[in-house]
């Protein structure tokens, strides 16, 4: 088994004065989807913002423990966010594609990058439609504002945003908590295609698609890891009384 | 069924309360349209005697150079050339938009991106103070602080073009900022952490994201402070010189459509060529702010997001 590409120890996290991750030791190997579950509130999407540094955004808030990407503590003071972020990227709940055309949306990461090359720009943007499955839908009108496509649409450009910028490791916030069944299908045929290049967590309400598209499943409570394991395991024969008892729908 | 049908009184309280509401928001309603209605009429009809009565050419009043009404040239033509009032009025509002622009976003950007903090504590009283300062009070500062600058910087009598710039540019700026502050403010947050999370910096994320999205806001914004300029009097009056010839430099005096209508329209006879004419440059006035409302409105329009 390959080496780990995140690997979190004791990770601590407070709001003020508030615990909202109490210790959280969990790794995530390479090519490969791991789904965090558990109920609202109970730490998931706080702790995915960790590992990109989001958090970081907000004020008031107190990380402790080690975040290793690469080996590299990503919270020591010569770690650098903004190159931490190229490598390490996420969709968010809401489709967010910026008030931009669907072009100008995919080339946004490479723009920053310093790179001008427009064929090359072209390129990775045509490319990263294509992985993201959403090429066919929306070649013909590149130069069109992304706000006028549908929220599935808009999702999948946002990941093919995400992909322009090559990143090793996708975060994903819910990704499909705001979309129809159809969209969500769609979705969740790209990422299993997107695992054979990428990393990817997905954090999610939806216990089939949990099921379904992760190999491994991480079960969240209360701030606590409760337990971590191949997905099929925690499924079909979990350790702990608590995770049997969110999964069998008994309380969440 | 016909029982029920008897114990209902015929109109409810609650219904003749409503009626009442909606009978005195629709009066007031009326109200303000009949009062915008007839001053419109009023100024326009009054205007455009200049040219119905007193047989003023459209062409010698908007190119004319020489403002003095009362007077007639060789040929017998009222010289009540408006076109110095006209530029006027246009380069000073021009001017001092282009000196509020970069400082309005300027502020704003560093009261909503980089230190709400201290911008809500110290700009954003200072901006609710400059709003509130009457604006006799500016033209005072222009007077005694400006005009004495601007002589000693650059020469003359130091009325002039320059000064009534440097007056409007602060007196727009609150109007401009507060304006841009909204405009940036109404970004969604998750414009902003997309860009942050694909290694965006934060200057790349105002930038690039931040302004692009508020290009709409902030460019109703500068039109807005145009607006405003455009119609300042008093403080303008103040400091520009009241010359109603085409300014040969920015420090030499000048005049605007403002300052022609406050310093003359106590003096002059109801009817009378010089009123009328007077009409005719608020005729001018009206239209504009017609125009900057059209402009803010349109822009309003383009930069909604569309299909």
């Amino acid at each position: 088994m390959a080496a780990p590409v995140i690997e979190t120890k004791d990770v601590h996290l407070y709001y003020g004065s508030h615990e909202a991750l109490k210790g959280i030791t969990l790794d995530f190997n390479p090519n490969e989807i791991t789904a965090l579950i558990g109920p609202s509130g109970c730490g998931k999407s706080t702790y995915l913002r960790t590992l990109n540094r989001m958090n970081d955004l907000i004020p008031d808030v107190t990380i402790t423990g080690n975040v290793l990407y690469q080996n590299k503590d990503i919270y020591s003071p010569s770690a650098d966010k903004v190159e931490l972020r190229k490598k390490i990227g996420m969709v968010f709940q809401q489709p967010n594609p910026f008030p931009f055309s669907i072009y100008e949306n995919v080339a946004y990461g490479l723009k920053i990058s310093g790179m001008k090359d427009k064929a090359k720009i072209d390129e990775i943007v045509e490319t990263s439609l294509k992985k993201a499955a959403i090429w066919d839908e929306v070649k013909d009108k590149l130069h069109k504002n992304a706000l006028a496509l549908s929220g599935g649409q808009q999702q999948r450009v946002c990941i093919a945003r995400v992909l322009a910028i090559e990143p090793q490791v996708i975060l994903l916030d819910e990704p499909t908590s705001a979309l129809d069944p159809i969209s969500s299908a769609k979705i969740e045929m790209t990422l299993q295609e997107l695992k054979k290049d990428y990393t990817l967590i997905i954090v999610t309400h939806n216990m089939q698609q949990a099921s379904r598209i992760s190999d491994r499943t991480a079960f969240f409570l209360d701030g606590r890891l409760i337990e971590a394991d191949e997905t099929r395991k925690i499924f079909t024969a979990p350790q702990q009384q608590e995770t049997e008892d969110y999964i069998s729908g008994r309380f969440g | 069924m016909e029982q029920i049908k008897d114990t209902q009184p015929t109109r409810s309280t609650k219904r003749n309360q409503e009626r009442f509401g909606k009978t005195i928001s629709l009066i007031a309603t009326l109200l303000i349209v009949l009062v915008v209605l007839s001053i419109l009429f009023f100024v326009l009809s009054r205007g455009l005697r200049t040219f119905t009565q007193h047989d003023v050419s459209v062409l010698d009043f908007f190119a004319g150079t020489e403002w003095r009404p009362g007077e007639t040239d060789d040929a017998g033509n009222a010289l009540v050339g408006a076109l110095p009032m006209i530029v006027g009025s246009f380069v000073v509002t021009l001017l001092s938009a282009l000196l509020a622009t970069p400082v309005s976003i300027g502020a704003a950007v560093f009261m909503t991106e980089v230190s709400p903090k201290a911008g809500k504590k110290i700009l954003q009283p200072a901006i609710e103070l400059l709003v509130g300062i009457p604006s006799v009070v500016y033209g005072f500062i222009g007077l005694t602080v400006v005009v004495p600058f601007v002589r000693q910087l650059v020469g003359g009598t130091g009325f002039g073009m320059l000064a009534g710039t440097l007056v409007l540019f602060v007196m727009i700026l609150p109007t401009t900022t507060s304006m841009a502050v909204d405009a940036l403010n109404a970004v969604p947050r998750h414009y902003r952490e997309a860009s942050f999370a694909m290694g965006g910096t934060r200057w790349q994320t105002i930038y690039r994201v931040v302004l692009r999205a508020a290009m709409p806001g902030l460019l109703t914004a500068i039109v807005f402070g145009m607006a405003r300029a455009f119609g300042e009097a008093l403080a303008v009056q103040m400091v520009i010189g009241n010359a109603p010839v085409l300014p040969d430099s920015f420090t030499t005096p000048a005049s605007t459509l403002t300052s022609i209508l406050t310093m003359n329209m106590g003096n002059t006879v109801f009817g009378t060529l010089e009123n009328d004419v007077l009409w005719s440059l608020a005729s001018i006035l009206l239209v504009m702010s017609l125009v900057f409302n059209i402009v803010t409105r349109w822009i309003g329009k383009k930069g909604a997001i569309k299909g």
